[in-house]
């Protein structure tokens, strides 16, 4: 499994690494039943801090993501639940695919897209709620 | 001081004649955590790091380092046999040799831990029979970092530790470090690579003219700091974006570019107020905030 953190998004490692995990889960990379490294083995592969992929671990586990057995470490439990995620990722990229072909349409550039987009997601959930 | 703290100071400073190097200081780093502790040349690092030592006698003001006060003799010498301790300029007995040096410092300390000694001494490849004096700086370095991490400390107070070593050396550094915490080693360092900061800290510490600026954990920093670049199509005047959280704001023709600690929602909703023609959000990585940080100073 491969994961990359990049420390300057803006955006908590650790919800960086959950991400993965989770993307990793649904598009069938990890598997049910799947074993995560280690807390100590993943932070020094990754040069994270142990907390970080703890705090990853621990979240997921909260989600019913990820199994934590004492001393055998973290393993990945696929549901239902996840599997409709899937599905839902997909009927999302279609309407994406769509809304940027629109866009492009009405002559905005690739750029232009993407940083409309990022600024969207770096939002602050009330404003959004507000607008 | 509680459990979950390994160093604790109460306004701690110190001057030298008439010179502030630290002005009261307040620090609190905590336990099973890697916590950089930043700032520029001169800033009071080195100085606070050695006064949590015993090392230098506070002016004012007071520590505690593992429940231990730093000011009384006696409780200095309990704290120092669980702290370990890499200093600024590694000072190292000069006519020993590599294996002499080990040996010394391992006779102090009936747990020394053997295979990490190994361990390192094959990673770091150091002559064992060479003499200190005639060891590149970052050989010296590394000789220390692993007097260091062979022992079985709880804190570990490293000042500059990355200071002489290339790349590979750093990067090895720092997986040492995310080991050590992860078996339950508390990691107190200071650091002039913000790019490795970056990664590995739970905990960042920026001092600037012996006063700590910002004391936050980084996914804090991560979620709080903001630049928002603005276009207006005639500016507003600047007082009505001086609100809680704004550090720094630029203005050139009908842009606008705040850069904000926290808050950048009101920002960002003083912007639509007046009637932004274009608002761009981003997040700001540690280098630009250390920047911002000692640059408004």
């Amino acid at each position: 499994m491969f994961f990359k953190l990049t420390p300057t998004t803006g955006q908590p490692l650790y919800l960086q690494l959950m991400q993965q995990i989770r993307h990793a889960a649904e598009t069938g990379a990890l598997k049910d039943g799947d074993q995560l490294p280690g807390i100590r083995t993943l932070a020094e592969e990754l040069v994270v801090s142990p907390n970080t992929v703890a705090k990853a671990y621990s979240e997921l586990e909260h989600e019913g993501l990820l199994e934590l057995r004492q001393g055998l470490g973290a393993f990945v439990c696929v549901k239902r639940r996840t599997r409709s995620l899937t599905d839902q990722v997909h009927v999302a990229r279609r309407r994406i695919r769509d809304l940027i072909e629109r866009l492009k349409d009405d002559g905005l550039l690739d750029e232009e897209i993407r940083r409309a987009f990022e600024a969207e997601l770096l939002y602050p959930a009330e404003i959004v709620r507000q607008r | 001081m509680t459990n979950d703290t390994v160093i604790v100071t109460h306004a701690l400073s110190k001057s030298y004649g008439s010179a502030e190097v630290v002005r009261e200081l307040n620090l609190l780093v905590g336990r099973n955590r890697i916590t950089a502790f930043l700032g520029r040349n001169g800033a009071g690092k080195s100085t606070t790091i050695k006064m949590l030592l015993g090392m230098i006698r506070p002016t004012a003001g007071s520590g505690i380092v593992l429940g231990k006060q730093i000011t009384d003799a006696e409780e200095n010498r309990k704290l120092r046999r669980r702290v370990a301790y890499v200093a600024e300029d590694k000072p190292l007995y000069g006519y020993m040799t590599v294996e002499q040096t080990i040996r010394f410092a391992s006779s102090f300390y009936p747990d020394w831990r053997t295979d990490v000694e190994e361990k390192l001494l094959r990673d770091y490849e150091l002559p064992l029979r060479r003499k200190v004096k005639m060891l590149s700086k970052g050989m010296r370095t590394k000789l220390a970092l692993l007097l260091a991490f062979a022992r079985r400390p709880e804190l570990l107070i490293l000042d500059e530790p990355s200071e002489g070593l290339d790349p590979v050396g750093i990067e090895h550094l720092l997986q040492v470090l995310v080991a050590r915490s992860a078996e339950g080693v508390s990691v107190f360092f200071s650091s002039h690579q913000i790019a490795e900061v970056e990664r590995i800290a739970d905990h960042v510490c920026i001092l600037e003219k012996g006063c700590l600026l910002v004391d936050a954990s980084l996914d804090q920093l991560r979620q709080l700091y903001r630049r928002i670049d603005l276009v207006f199509s005639s500016l507003p005047p600047e007082r009505e974006f001086w609100i809680s959280g704004v550090q720094r704001i630029q203005t050139s023709g009908c842009q606008m570019s705040v850069f904000a600690s926290s808050n950048a929602e009101a920002v960002i909703e003083r912007a639509h107020d007046w009637n932004a023609a274009s608002v761009e959000v981003a997040p700001v990585g540690l280098r630009e905030i250390f920047l911002e940080t000692v640059k408004e100073n």
